[in-house]
């Protein structure tokens, strides 16, 4: 049921081809920041349009979408990206990630190990790593060239001088392949190892700045760090008041205004899939909504 | 003879920096013209001239900050001599992080501002590839101590520095890698007179204490006084006389020298 208004999946077909071009000479250098030019969408770029742009490049009538927001599905962000492509492409549409062949993400990499033959699309706000202590955009492409990236670790010298530790938590840097140091979007730096050695293809799209980079199967990516202060993919000390997954990203809830708060997966298809299972966590596989109505 | 002896004494009589025929022009204009000279390890070579006499200019060819338009740069690398003006940007931008250093005369443009005093120290130890916070942060501290900078403050950033301990920690960030070749440019200029007796007397020290071989463009003749070991002067992009700082002081033969060395005295 496509609005007749719009081509496939919204964009032309020489717009999706340009970007396809991008996403292959990105496979192709893993971690490298291609350039291409971005569109205007009818979205505020907040709303990740690099990554609708990508999904829209690659989206075929057979194939079902996701889209995962700070780890839910049903936030408003999500739920507007999966209209638009249902309106614009008619696509199929799941929560379930095992379902999915195309998943668009901004803030995580679902808890379920992804499958090869999926495509994750990460919304970037900020593509290049090396922006926070060098503004010339010159100067970083010719770092990322000659390979010069000791002014990465002078930002994790500056955390662990401030905070006695490395403080970065989200959109921690990553050297791919051993070559290209990349910003992997916003994601928790838990989600960091699931970047290596994945069966997906990842692909990273910023609109704003007009960027599109890719790590491809099986790739290997490492997290920086120190000798003496080795990268650690922390979680809260808990486990799901919900589901009882002790592994899995947790969210801080506050339930009341007494103080009352709760842990629960940030992945909410994951959660949800557990709890079908029969798992249950210390709050007796309430749901949150189900809570605050007592 | 071993081949150690033999590279050793290669070493000894080889100039660390053999410049050729070095020429600069800014179109019309001339920047530096056909400028030869030699630098020796463990030597000290002053550059001296009044302003727009092409100090800068030179001094920002052989660093590979700005291409000559003629002329070739040797520096002398653990491959032998090789023309630094020839080679490619990556190679040189290596040397330029790893065997040379460069001291700007405003510490702004040698310094990152954002950064605590200790992440510009080791930025450098970084760059060549350190990977151990604690060595890192020690090697930090020494430097500070050895520019007479409290260790307290190696958290702050540069910019709650006054202007002469900010180019203490320029000099600093510079040295912390040992450096084969250092060019500084003006590393006194824009101090005060007293901040600046301290600051050479740092210099004077760690040239020293380190044999470091340097190259400083100064309009200051006391600091080539008491820092260069040998002199050249400059006028209109033309080197006018050259010799032992001493001799070209004390006798000066141009009469360009002349005045300039006069000039001085009257102060
Ligand atoms: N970027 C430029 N474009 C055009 N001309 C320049 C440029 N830089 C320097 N020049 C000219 O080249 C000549 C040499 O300048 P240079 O800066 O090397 O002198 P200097 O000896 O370092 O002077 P100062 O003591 O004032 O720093 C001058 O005539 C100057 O005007
Ligand atoms: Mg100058």
């Amino acid at each position: 049921m496509t609005d007749q208004a719009y081509n496939f999946a919204y964009l032309d077909e020489d717009t999706k081809r340009m970007i396809r071009r991008a996403i292959l000479k990105g496979v192709a250098i893993p971690g490298y920041q291609v350039p291409f030019a971005s569109r205007e969408m009818p979205m505020p770029y907040g709303w990740g349009t690099g990554g609708v742009q990508v999904t829209a490049a690659c989206l075929t009538p057979d194939d079902v979408l996701k889209v995962i927001d700070q780890g839910a599905d049903d936030t408003t962000n999500a739920v507007s990206i999966r209209k638009f492509f249902v309106a614009t492409a008619g696509i199929a549409v799941t929560e379930a990630t095992d379902k999915a062949t195309i998943i668009q993400t901004r803030h995580r990499i679902p808890e379920a190990a992804l499958t090869a033959g999926q495509i994750m699309v990460y919304q970037v706000p900020i593509p290049e790593p090396l922006r926070f202590l060098e503004p010339r955009e010159v100067e970083t492409r010719k770092m990322h060239e000659l390979e010069e990236y000791g002014l990465m670790h002078v930002k994790l010298y500056e955390d662990i001088a401030k905070h006695g530790q490395i403080a970065t938590s989200y959109a921690y840097p990553v050297r791919v392949e051993g070559r290209y140091v990349m910003d992997p979007s916003p994601i928790p730096k838990f989600d960091n190892p699931k970047l290596s050695g994945n069966a997906a293809l990842q692909l990273f799209g910023a609109g704003r700045e007009q960027r599109i980079y890719a790590i491809p199967p099986f790739t290997h990516v490492v997290s920086l760090d120190f000798d003496d202060h080795p990268f650690s993919p922390s979680k809260a000390n808990h486990s799901c008041d919900l589901c009882a997954s002790d592994t899995s990203y947790l969210d801080e809830v506050i339930t009341d205004d007494q103080g009352g708060r709760m842990f629960v997966c940030s992945d909410t298809d994951y959660c949800a899939t557990r709890r079908a299972a029969g798992h249950i966590g210390a709050l007796g596989g309430q749901t949150i909504t189900e809570k605050a109505a007592e | 003879m071993t081949d150690l002896s033999h590279a050793f004494a290669a070493a000894a009589d080889t100039p660390l920096l053999q410049v050729k025929n070095l020429t600069k022009r800014y179109g019309a204009r001339m920047g530096c013209a056909d400028i030869s000279f030699d630098v020796y390890q463990g030597e000290v070579l002053g550059i001296v001239g009044e302003s727009g006499s092409g100090k800068s200019t030179l001094l920002s060819c052989l660093a590979g900050h700005m291409r000559p338009d003629q002329g070739e740069v040797f520096f002398q690398t653990a491959q032998g001599a090789r023309d630094t003006v020839q080679m490619g940007e990556a190679e040189r931008r290596r040397l330029a992080r790893t065997d040379w250093a460069y001291v700007h005369q405003n510490p702004r443009d040698g310094l990152r501002m954002g950064v605590s005093a200790g992440g510009n120290v080791g930025e450098r130890l970084m760059a060549i590839g350190a990977r151990h916070y604690g060595d890192i942060r020690a090697s930090a501290i020494d430097w500070l101590g050895r520019v007479e900078i409290d260790a307290g403050r190696i958290d702050e950033r540069p910019s709650a520095f006054s202007g002469g301990m900010q180019q203490r920690l320029q000099i600093a960030r510079n040295l912390v890698t040992a450096p084969r070749l250092v060019f500084m440019d003006e590393p006194t200029g824009g101090l005060d007179v007293s901040v600046q007796a301290r600051l050479l007397d740092l210099l004077r020290g760690l040239v020293r204490e380190m044999g470091l071989s340097a190259i400083i463009v100064t309009h200051d003749l006391a600091v080539v006084r008491l820092l260069a070991d040998r002199l050249m002067v400059m006028k209109d992009g033309h080197v006018v006389e050259r010799g032992l700082t001493d001799q070209v002081l004390d006798d000066p033969q141009h009469e360009y020298t002349q005045l300039l060395v006069s000039s001085v005295l009257q102060v």
